[in-house]
């Protein structure tokens, strides 16, 4: 309890930043729901297209609305210019505000539908003019409903807006997926209860404006926008002085364990060259690349594979320094990313199987796998299937499993152990491929390529010799026991460490 | 056309349709100042349809109405509303709104907000106590809130008076009450009112001349007592014939 309330108190500028994105969000959200709701009831047109839209956009999940605006504040670039952040606040801010509109749209238009005929026919017969009209007689009887349609999409944006991590903007999200990945559970409590707390405040301030617009009390509706005015600026005051920092370095992480404590080795250097550092964690892997090259974050560790087969679209497996090689020419002609090194370690996909569930079936290699596939279950994360390593090693190999199951990868470790997977997707640097008692199934056609862990630096960073200067010791320094050490660290159920402390043990064991 | 001097009102070829039907079919009328008119028709008649294009709630799709001599869409169609009464039978008090807010909309969007003082005689003008002034709509009976209805619509000092089935949703007793302390104010103001209703009895009583309307046509326009003497052709005499026969079983009942 006490680990969790600490953890609470470190929370302020995720709270911050959690508060300024809602707001920021249900304003937009507010100030286009408004004249569209104006507009829907003057023409029911209007309305049923107005409404199906918001109501189509409320189907898509949430966190696929929120990955959606990459690529399409990418391709808006072409009218924007370069300028345009494709990452972080603006597509949390324009998915959440989306998120906001049906409800405060949805009330606002009952809201008129349901406004006694005769005191609309009075209005008019009183001589109202159209705008006299809607702020005299409409405005204000449809503005409890209105408030209530807000006080809902405040509760859903302050929920949907802990999703907004996975594109790169702090939030209350962080501590959550942060603790999701390393089955930290007193950081995913801290994350929801902060996240459950702000929308009961904000719900409970809303509903007093709510009341005071309904009971016609002018002070509830001043003190409720008040206070919630009052809690938006704090947050805002809160985030200036942390913008203060200026030169301010990100560092991209994935979301995994192994690119967490990576990102805060990368992040302990630097500030210890003297720059301020800042993390933007549990990016989706599709996202982080183009972030490196547009320069929304500075610094990422990728692996060779993935660039290969995701980014330059090859297949074949030339060799573990070919493919580097080629890499590090691709990135300087096409993003103008400089590639600083290799690491020194792999982290090659892989299946591995428990080590006497394979020996009892005779399996050492994914050849011997072949024939005994049918009966087993294979495990992998969400990503893995529908990689093109996968149906590369697939048709290698001519693997046909029986059964197809998805795992966040913590648990699928957990289904090998339970026996709900009979082979998952590994990460050949995982710490629990040790401490499981796993076999990595060995790969001799090569189907699956070289995963070598590299550093890429942003064009717009490549030139900053300091940060370079900085980060070089790092490369070919890392091997894969003492990063399986390090992963293990922060995996592992019982004495678990977080990225940071992880990172400065790493730094210890590679004599840094 | 010019219009006579008199006439306070000058309603001429009206036509409105609605898809194929025509809920007002060609019609002229003049009215002159100070006369209190009813308007008996059964529903879909066009009676309604016929007083709300002398306010503009409905454009005709034909014809012209000519206010004071004045063709009304020669102004903006708010102003010409704000100098005309209008009560009918929703009421449609602003329920955000106290007695005092209600009757003084018209002055305030007019630039002239009226003060408590006229507030309260515009309530002793419906027989309503100035304390009536600060309370809301919800807390008033059906027919004090048709009074305030009535006092909004007198508050900007209207020559003309529209009145829509004004007394249809109220009790037997208020109603009677009511009709009676429009007919006084219509004399005591000296306005001209134009009262739509489908009650021949309510007509005969208040009015001084009444106009029958069937399907958009006005097809009768006599005096209550050439009414009552038979005139004004069939559809006329049918709407008569209602209250007659009920005085007559009741005076049956009596002998």
């Amino acid at each position: 309890m006490s680990e969790i309330l600490a953890i609470l108190v470190g929370l302020g500028d995720k709270l911050a930043a959690h508060v300024l994105l809602s707001a920021a969000a249900i304003g937009l959200g507010i100030a286009v729901a408004l004249p569209l709701a104006v507009w829907a009831s003057r023409s029911p047109p209007v309305a049923r297209i107005a409404l199906g839209f918001a109501s189509l956009v409320q189907t898509i999940p949430a966190l696929a609305l929120l990955a959606l605006f990459f690529p399409i504040l990418l391709s808006l670039r072409a009218v924007f210019g370069e300028g345009l952040p494709t990452l972080g606040f603006l597509p949390a801010l324009l998915a959440l505000a989306l998120y906001a509109l049906l409800p405060i749209l949805r009330n606002a238009v009952t809201a008129r539908e349901h406004m006694a005929p005769g005191v609309l026919e009075a209005a008019d017969g009183v001589g109202m003019t159209g705008w006299q009209k809607l702020r005299l007689v409409e405005a204000p009887l449809a503005a409890p409903y209105i408030m209530a349609g807000i006080r809902t999409a405040a509760v859903w944006t302050i929920g949907a807006a802990t999703l907004s991590t996975t594109i790169g903007q702090a939030s209350l999200g962080d501590p959550i997926f942060a603790g999701l990945q390393t089955q930290n559970w007193a950081l995913v409590l801290a994350g929801c209860i902060a996240s459950a707390a702000l929308a009961l405040v904000a719900d409970l301030l809303l509903g007093t404006i709510e009341r005071g617009f309904a009971a016609r009390r002018k002070l509830l509706v001043w003190g409720g926008a008040a206070l919630a005015l009052l809690g938006i600026a704090a947050a805002g005051y809160a985030q200036l002085d942390l913008g203060k920092r200026g030169d301010t370095v990100v560092i991209g992480a994935k979301s995994f364990s192994e690119q967490y404590i990576l990102a805060r080795l990368i992040g302990q250097r630097l500030r210890d060259a003297g720059y301020a550092v800042e993390y933007r964690d549990g990016l989706g892997s599709a996202v982080v690349h183009d972030a490196v090259a547009t320069g929304a974050i500075d610094i990422s560790v990728d692996y060779t594979g993935t660039l290969w087969t995701n980014e330059m679209k090859r297949e074949g497996n030339p060799g573990r320094d070919a493919i580097y090689r080629a890499i590090v020419a691709w990135e300087g002609d096409t993003s103008g990313i400089r590639v600083l090194g290799r690491l020194g370690f792999e982290n090659a996909y892989a299946l591995a199987m428990r080590e006497d569930r394979a020996r009892e079936l005779g399996v050492r290699s994914l050849a011997d796998l072949a024939s005994r596939a049918p009966r087993l279950t294979v495990g992998g994360d969400p990503e893995f299937f529908r990689r093109p390593e996968w149906s590369a090693v697939r048709e290698a190999y001519g693997l046909r499993f029986g059964r197809q199951r998805t795992f966040t990868p913590t648990f699928m470790y957990n289904a090998l152990r339970s026996g709900e997977a009979d082979v998952i997707s590994a990460y050949t640097s995982d710490g629990r491929i040790a401490a499981d008692r796993l076999v990595v199934l060995g790969d001799p056609k090569g189907a699956f390529p070289a995963y070598d862990a590299l550093v890429l630096i942003a064009p717009d960073r490549a030139g900053d010799e300091r940060l370079i200067g900085a980060l070089e010791p790092l490369v070919g320094a890392i091997d894969v026991e003492t990063m399986r050490e390090a992963n293990l660290s922060v995996d592992r159920a019982q004495n678990k460490l977080n990225p940071a402390e992880a990172a400065r043990e790493l730094a210890r064991a590679i004599g840094l | 056309m010019a219009a006579a001097p008199k006439s306070e009102l000058c309603l001429t070829g009206l036509t409105q349709r609605f898809g194929a039907v025509r809920a007002i079919d060609g019609v002229d009328l003049s009215i002159p100042r100070g006369s209190f008119v009813a308007l008996v028709g059964a529903s879909g008649s066009g009676k309604s349809t016929l007083l709300k294009t002398i306010n503009r709630l409905v454009e005709p799709d034909e014809g012209t109405v000519l206010f004071e001599g004045e063709d009304i869409r020669a102004t903006a169609a708010s102003a010409v509303r704000r100098r005309i009464g209008y009560v009918f039978q929703s009421i449609g008090l602003f329920p955000h709104m106290n007695v005092a807010e209600n009757i003084g909309i018209g002055p305030r969007l007019a630039g002239h907000p009226i003060g408590m003082e006229r507030v309260a005689e515009l309530l002793d003008l419906v027989e309503l106590e100035p304390a009536h002034a600060t309370r809301m709509p919800h807390e008033l009976s059906g027919g004090q809130r048709q009074r305030v209805g009535v006092a909004r619509a007198l508050a900007g000092d209207p020559q003309l008076l529209l009145m829509d089935e004004p007394f249809g949703a109220l009790d037997p007793v208020t109603r009677d009450a009511l009709g009676r302390r429009v007919r006084e104010l219509h004399e005591r103001l000296g306005l001209t009112t134009l009262m739509v209703t489908h009650d021949m009895a309510e007509a005969l009583l208040l009015a001084e001349r009444v106009l029958v309307m069937a399907q958009g046509r006005i097809v009768a326009d006599e005096s209550p007592r050439a009414l009552l003497a038979g005139a004004g052709g069939e559809e006329a005499q049918a709407l008569v014939a209602v209250p007659r026969d009920q005085a007559d079983a009741i005076a049956e009942l009596e002998g």
